[in-house]
């Protein structure tokens, strides 16, 4: 899990078909949720089929994640680690995460990772800024813990918290989203956008995926696999700034053959963030997938 | 006699009781050059009436007796009131040991095991069974094996007289005291009549049996009144609602679109996929978002194309009518839009199911056809592929057009999901091969794209694309990674369904369920 982590999809952990074809969607990453898509009545079934789904689908060429229940609800979140902790993901989500909890759940992890032999802080979380406070202590929650590899964004707890309307326009987390671009970049951590939540509405998720990018967030995740294609498109460079960043690379290689020292493309001076965004923006282009 | 291996490398008896000598199966391309047609006895009629009060009366009038041979088409599929009607009178007219030559079997026709249990029917010769009666001739029902053809081998077997038909009951939705039939009009309408035609032509004896008696002449005639003896009016003839096939709305299963989307890749890949391309899809979730995905990729690229064919749904007639093709090929009406286009719509053509798929007659349109979008139940490592039998192996499929059109288009592609109800669908061997692996050349699933050897050129774009390509033996180390190894079915000795390719050989065998 890093920034180049674009596609997160969520799978309800209590259905053994969804399980089964969760990877052929294409995601980078698979969230398999104890959280919000399972009823309290399921909870124990589903950490349990969370389990024993997690080696196969550990095989399956995609990062998997699993969202446990908070901390802060009942013994939930505890009891979800407890059973996790046999077959662990590459990521544990942390929802309504505090700073201290982060750092309880990390305490968590030393112990499953020196117990089953796997190397230290290899498994790692991303905590969901989903209320004000989080928000507020973005920075803090996201500097908690050396296993912190990224933040993901709950618009919907969030506005909840917040007391305001879930917009399609999104104004309502234009800040959240804003903060959470400029603190994962300073920290080197993926910024994970909010799932968008009607699933019939490829116009909007496209808007809205197009908006989160344009922030600054580095991924976003996905609550039915037909959203994943949108999300790729919407972080995958198009074919203009391919061409473009093609142009530039090949400059940059003529230059260099000519010892020149300063770098020009159709009459514009280019320095380096000029050259570094092309490189990652051919790097990206390589490595989504058309299909 | 001995057993021998044939061209599927399926172990077939050369003798099968109540079947008789066996022809093996050679090869999908190994044709004939000459084949006969059939000469029919015609009975005269230069003026008398024709309109019979009843069904009994037909009998009479025909001379139908035990141990003879009845067709039906299935145009009304399981909305079909009139094979159970017939069968039914037969039955009181105390017949035995008929033969039945329906060109499919739908749950509607569950009475036919109750005829079967009777010994009114006794023999089944068709090109799809679904339902009781599959289940019935499953468990030994019949004492001679049902004949399972395909849709071009039956025209062909019929015209070549090898499925002699001593009367056809044909339902007609609009018919004149003549005897001139269309399916277009009445309150039982189901389109374009194509499966009865060599019926007419060739049956001893034709019966229209309609609920619709139409003023002298019928207008359009689809089956005209030179083939028809006698017509029986009835109340009605069945349920045209029952016409709808499958399911006619593009799927949202998301791993139904996945594979669809892979398979329009696949066709985009193949470089067929332009001005002039023609194809053919099934009806069906999956089967319709290809054509979706093909839909929206040539109007992008303004691509015109020559002819889809069917199995017509109102998702064709919409690519007919956006001028996506210069015309539809009709053997069948899946939809009340495919219909009311075959009415109105004069690039719109109705065929006869042997201008669609005979692999004997001077030139059949499946030839023709660029890209085959076809399903499976199961598809084994030679790329066989069975939708005969499930994977317990019971009756509940048939070729229907399946293996003619895999023989004739350029590009025949399975589409399927790797698993299916916990059983794997790519398996070592099938339970039954109903169309073979030489003539399949790509299977798409939700997990990898596997190529037919055979076709190192498609192999080569497809990988050119970036689409996930595997090979099929991988293909069936996931579905297996997934679901175990499934035991094998065991069957008796007995034979209950002898499967006949396109060309009349015996492609395999289905034996009773022990």
């Amino acid at each position: 899990m890093d920034r180049s982590t674009t596609t997160l999809l969520f799978i309800p952990g209590n259905s053994p078909g969804m399980l089964k074809n969760a990877p052929v969607f294409g995601a980078d990453c698979l969230i398999l949720d104890l959280e919000d898509s399972v009823t309290p009545a399921e909870k124990d079934a589903a950490r349990i089929l969370v389990r024993h789904a997690l080696p196969w689908l550990k095989t399956q060429g995609t990062e998997v994640a699993v969202r446990i229940n908070p901390f802060s609800e009942a013994f939930l979140g505890y009891e979800d680690m407890e059973e996790i902790a046999l077959s662990p993901p590459d990521v544990i989500m942390l929802p309504k995460a505090t700073k201290e909890e982060v750092q309880i759940l990390s305490g968590l992890l030393d112990e499953i990772e020196k117990k089953k032999g796997l190397a230290e802080t290899g498994i790692k979380i991303i905590p969901l800024v989903e209320t004000a406070a989080a928000v507020v202590n973005m920075r803090e929650i996201a500097g908690s813990s050396g296993r912190v590899a990224g933040l993901l964004l709950g618009a919907e707890d969030l506005t909840a918290d917040l007391g305001v309307k879930r917009t399609r326009r999104g104004l309502e987390i234009l800040y959240a989203r804003s903060k959470m671009a400029m603190v994962c970049k300073a920290a080197g951590i993926a910024a994970i956008d909010t799932p968008f939540a009607d699933i019939r509405d490829e116009a909007g998720l496209h808007y809205d995926a197009h908006t989160a990018r344009a922030l600054g967030m580095t991924g976003k995740a996905a609550i039915h696999p037909g959203q994943i294609n949108v999300i790729r498109k919407a972080f995958t460079p198009d074919e203009e700034e391919i061409a473009y960043a093609a142009r530039i690379i090949s400059a940059m290689e003529e230059a260099e053959k000519e010892s020149r020292g300063v770098l020009a493309l159709d009459g514009r001076m280019l320095d380096a963030p000029a050259v570094a965004w092309a490189k990652q923006t051919l790097e990206k282009a390589k490595r989504a997938t058309t299909w | 006699m001995m057993n021998v291996i044939n061209a599927a490398g399926r172990e077939i008896p050369g003798y099968i009781e109540g079947y008789g000598p066996v022809k093996p199966f050679g090869g999908a391309r190994v044709g004939t050059k000459e084949a006969l047609r059939s000469e029919v006895k015609v009975k005269i009629n230069q003026g008398r009436s024709k309109l019979l009060p009843s069904l009994a009366e037909a009998f009479e009038q025909c001379g139908l007796q035990d141990g003879m041979t009845i067709s039906f088409h299935h145009h009304l599929r399981n909305g079909d009131q009139v094979m159970n009607m017939v069968l039914d009178e037969a039955a009181r007219y105390g017949l035995k040991n008929l033969k039945i030559a329906a060109s499919a079997v739908f749950p509607v026709h569950a009475p036919l095991v109750r005829h079967m249990e009777q010994g009114v029917v006794t023999g089944l010769v068709t090109s799809y069974i679904s339902g009781p009666v599959g289940e019935a001739v499953s468990r030994g029902i019949l004492e001679r094996p049902a004949v399972m053809q395909t849709h071009g081998g039956r025209a062909r077997s019929i015209e070549a007289g090898e499925l002699k038909i001593d009367v056809a009951f044909i339902a007609a939705p609009a018919c004149d005291p003549c005897g001139n039939m269309n399916g277009l009009e009445g309150p039982n309408a189901f389109g374009v009549m194509a499966y009865p035609v060599a019926d007419a032509m060739y049956a001893s004896r034709v019966v229209a049996i309609t609920d619709n008696l139409v003023p002298y002449p019928a207008c359009p005639v689809e089956i005209s009144q030179e083939y028809v003896d006698y017509i029986v009016q009835v109340p009605s003839i069945g349920d045209a609602g029952g016409i709808v096939s499958g399911t006619t709305r593009i799927t949202n299963n998301p791993v139904g679109l996945k594979i669809a989307r892979l398979a329009a890749g696949v066709i985009q890949a193949s470089g067929l996929l332009t001005d002039g391309f023609s194809f053919q899809t099934g009806a069906g979730g999956t089967s319709l978002a290809v054509a979706s995905f093909i839909r929206d990729y040539m109007k992008r690229h303004n691509i015109k194309g020559s002819f889809a064919m069917g199995g017509i749904t109102g998702q064709l007639v919409d690519m007919l009518e956006e001028g996506l093709f210069r015309c539809l090929f009709d053997a069948q009406c899946f939809d009340l839009r495919a219909i009311e286009s075959l009415r109105k719509n004069k690039s719109h053509l109705p065929i006869s199911t042997s201008m669609y798929a005979n692999p004997h007659n001077k030139g059949a349109v499946v030839n023709m056809l660029d890209v085959m979008v076809l399903g499976a139940t199961e598809v084994d490592t030679d790329f066989n592929v069975n939708v005969t039998t499930d994977s317990n192996g019971i009756l509940m499929g048939g070729s229907g057009g399946h293996s003619d059109t895999a023989a004739g288009a350029k590009v025949a592609i399975v589409v399927t999901e790797l698993v299916k109800r916990r059983f794997p669908v790519v398996v070592d061997g099938v339970t039954a091969v109903t169309t073979p692996g030489e003539t399949i050349d790509v299977v798409v699933t939700e997990r990898g794209i596997a190529v037919n050897p055979r076709r190192a050129d498609l192999l080569s774009k497809l990988k050119d694309a970036g689409l996930p390509v595997v090979s099929i033996f991988e293909l069936k180390e996931m579905a297996e990674e997934m679901t175990g190894v499934p035991d094998k079915v065991c069957f008796g000795d007995k034979i209950v369904a002898v499967l006949e390719y396109r060309d009349g050989t015996v492609i395999d065998v289905v034996r009773v369920l022990s």
